[in-house]
């Protein structure tokens, strides 16, 4: 007793120095991609595409782009690596030419969402207006002459109401599901995974049938009839997402609730899910963002309106996926200019979904607070050139799931 | 009020431990109890791991289980409140009593034994969801016990886990936030707050740095007269500081374990019966 409090005493003291003066020592970070990197790097493409140019412009007949890059990708490899091998060793070469490959991966992913965001922001700024957003088909005659093409705003009040209406009924239920499958467990857990998997495995159109076949034959064409069918789709996706979630909340954490005498639903609701808290917003919020581009369940839902209707539980409804699909198969310029405004404005809703889903699931600041170029996969790490450097890119913040770890 | 740490009324909590007025840590009728096992045995799916476990632990002692690892100190000591059946292919047999009264009654809730068998996990685990304050609320919470003096709660089971000091001005932090010693402390006045009758604890120091080891065995010590402390450890040195009682348990080849030697921790370490105890205790193997 008497010892422990002695060296708790000594401890403490030792605690109450005070810190160290700041030295000046010049610093530096190992893993850096320090700015003449970025150069060799830079350097390195641009004499590859120099020669790759003199060799099909000035020595050969050669044409084509995909012939060029072809061509160019694989001797800016070689170059890569020979050029890092003479700077340094043979190992960082081998580091950093993996690195570039990786990348190089990267950015050919990124390739079709840049050209099909500048497609559809092109097409439809060029008819995109304030007057576009707040009008709707109403009285608008399309001719070839004609430069009035209406608005979208009766779709995006549809797309709006039935997305609404279809989170209300699909993510309490879908969250609901995914404590079943996850935190309550038994006999049926096997079973229900397996329909919410194959539910999430549905064509769509077929939810869309199914809504058309059991709500619309009995009642009518409605936003409503809509927002079941999105909900069919949304109600597999925030499942699974959820669950997925929910499996990396530590089972300490279940123990500690446990043990400290909470009921079953007491540990779910005060521990578990607030735990979770950021991924589920994330998982919610994707599945929204999914169901506000689903078309096919709504084509024989809603049916389509030039009207503005804001009563989603009689008479059709329209929604901007389908209003794009139903322009843009149509003979007139004018009619087709509408389909691409309904697109883009579709488009920028989806992102800002993306977007509140990466804020509120709070992975945002963290990724943002390092400096971090878009080469970083390029670094170099010693001796360990195939490990993942960061895991900045997972949906969920795991730290925040694991931080009691130690 | 009866001295019974059980008290059911229909299956609730009666109404004296629901509303806690009291600002001190002890309520009326909860004191330190007496935890008893008789014929304890415990098996995983059909593998047999605890044999004829008999062991008394006595009220306002420090009870030390010790022994080589596998040997089933941790399955004895979730088994004393109720949190081995959690694991779904875990059974066993025999009894627990706590102040007479076996835990393992069919009349019995778990979450009432649990209640007032608080319990220290080996790693430090507080909810990263909650503040440091909530976390320290978070089993009157789950307990739906309501209290005008949360305040005075949070002080007092704070200074008793020896925490206070440190985080008086961080109450509103997260509990995920502080360092892994802090967290077990922390844990420690998270299990005190509702007031147990025995506290459990499971390797708590085994995590931790030498610093926080000695501030949780003075921990230990301070709240010894008011709660019987039963604690796993590997540390021979530990079970000889903090620790009254002593119990040896021992696995051999396969075999579910069983307690070879129990007794007065001076005799368990300074005169030994069985030889293997001698040889463990000190060194030899394990």
């Amino acid at each position: 007793m008497t010892a422990i409090d002695e060296n708790l005493r000594i401890e403490d003291e030792l605690q109450e120095q005070p810190p160290p003066a700041p030295l000046k020592i010049p610093r530096f970070r190992p893993k850096e991609f320090k700015f003449s990197d970025a150069l060799v790097f830079f350097l390195t493409a641009l004499s590859a595409f120099c020669i790759v140019w003199i060799l099909f412009a000035q020595l050969t007949l050669l044409n084509g782009a995909l012939g060029f890059v072809l061509l160019w990708i694989p001797l800016f490899l070689l170059m890569y690596w020979f050029v890092n091998r003479q700077l340094f060793t043979r190992q960082v070469a081998v580091d950093r030419l993996i690195g570039a490959i990786v990348s190089l991966g990267a950015g050919i992913m990124m390739l079709p969402l840049v050209l099909l965001t500048v497609f559809v922001f092109q097409r439809g700024l060029a008819t995109f207006s304030w007057h576009a957003l707040t009008s709707t088909q109403q009285g608008v005659v399309y001719t070839s002459k004609t430069n009035n093409i209406g608005g979208v705003a009766h779709a995006l009040v549809g797309t709006l109401e039935q997305v609404a209406i279809a989170s209300i009924l699909g993510i309490p239920a879908a969250i609901l599901t995914a404590v079943f499958i996850n935190e309550v467990g038994g006999r049926f857990t096997k079973s229900v995974r397996t329909v919410v998997t194959a539910m999430s495995g549905t064509p769509a159109i077929v939810a869309g049938v199914f809504i058309y076949s059991v709500w619309v034959t009995r009642f009518s064409y409605s936003g409503f009839a809509g927002a079941l069918a999105l909900a069919v789709i949304l109600l597999p996706t925030v499942t699974r997402g959820t669950e997925e979630v929910l499996k990396v909340v530590h089972n300490d954490l279940r123990e500690a609730s446990i043990a400290l005498a909470a009921p079953e639903w007491r540990t779910v609701w005060s521990v578990v899910l607030p735990t979770a808290r950021s991924g589920l917003i994330t998982s919610m919020l994707l599945g929204v963002a999914v169901s506000i581009g689903e078309t096919a369940p709504l084509i024989m839902t809603i049916f389509g309106n030039q009207v503005m209707n804001t009563n989603p539980f009689s008479q059709p409804q329209m929604a901007l996926s389908l209003l794009s699909y139903k322009q843009i198969k149509l003979p007139i310029q004018s009619q087709i200019d509408l389909g691409y405004t309904s697109a883009l404005v579709l488009f920028i809703l989806v992102f800002t979904v993306f977007i509140l889903a990466r804020l509120l699931g709070g992975n945002w600041k963290r990724s943002s607070g390092g400096r971090r170029s878009v080469l970083s996969f390029v670094r170099w790490t010693p001796g360990s050139a195939l490990e993942p450097i960061e895991n900045s890119e997972k949906g969920m913040s795991e730290d925040d799931f694991n931080s009691h770890r130690d | 009020m009866t001295s019974t740490p059980i008290e059911t009324d229909g299956g609730t909590l009666v109404a004296s431990s629901k509303n806690v007025s009291a600002p001190s840590l002890r309520v009326d009728g909860v004191t330190a109890a007496e935890l008893d096992a008789r014929g304890v045995y415990a098996w995983f799916g059909d593998r047999l791991v605890l044999e004829d476990v008999n062991l008394v632990m006595e009220r306002t002692k420090v009870t030390a289980l010790i022994g080589p690892s596998g040997c089933g100190k941790s399955t004895f000591l979730r088994i004393l409140n109720r949190m081995h059946e959690i694991v779904p292919s875990a059974s066993l047999a025999g009894a627990v009593d706590l102040d007479g009264e076996n835990v393992y009654d069919p009349s019995q809730r778990a979450a009432t034994i649990r209640r007032h068998i608080g319990m220290v996990f080996q790693r430090p685990n507080p909810f990263p969801a909650m503040s440091v304050r909530e976390n320290v609320l978070s089993g009157l919470r789950f307990n739906r016990i309501r209290s005008k003096f949360k305040d005075e709660i949070v002080e007092e089971a704070l200074s008793k886990a020896g925490l206070w000091s440190e985080v008086k001005d961080r109450l509103k932090d997260p509990g995920g936030g502080l360092s892994g010693g802090q967290q077990q402390r922390l844990c420690i006045a998270r299990a005190l707050a509702v007031k147990p009758a025995v506290l459990l604890m499971d390797e708590p120091c085994s995590a931790l740095d030498p610093g926080s080891t000695l501030r949780i065995e003075q921990t230990i010590q301070e709240i010894a007269d008011e709660v019987t402390v039963v604690i796993v450890t590997h540390n021979m040195q530990q079970a000889q500081r903090v620790s009254h009682n002593t119990a040896f348990f021992l696995a051999q080849d396969g075999n579910p374990g069983f307690i070879v030697e129990s007794g007065t921790t001076d005799q368990i370490f300074d005169h030994p019966v069985d030889p293997r105890t001698a040889d463990y205790v000190h060194g030899r193997f394990g």
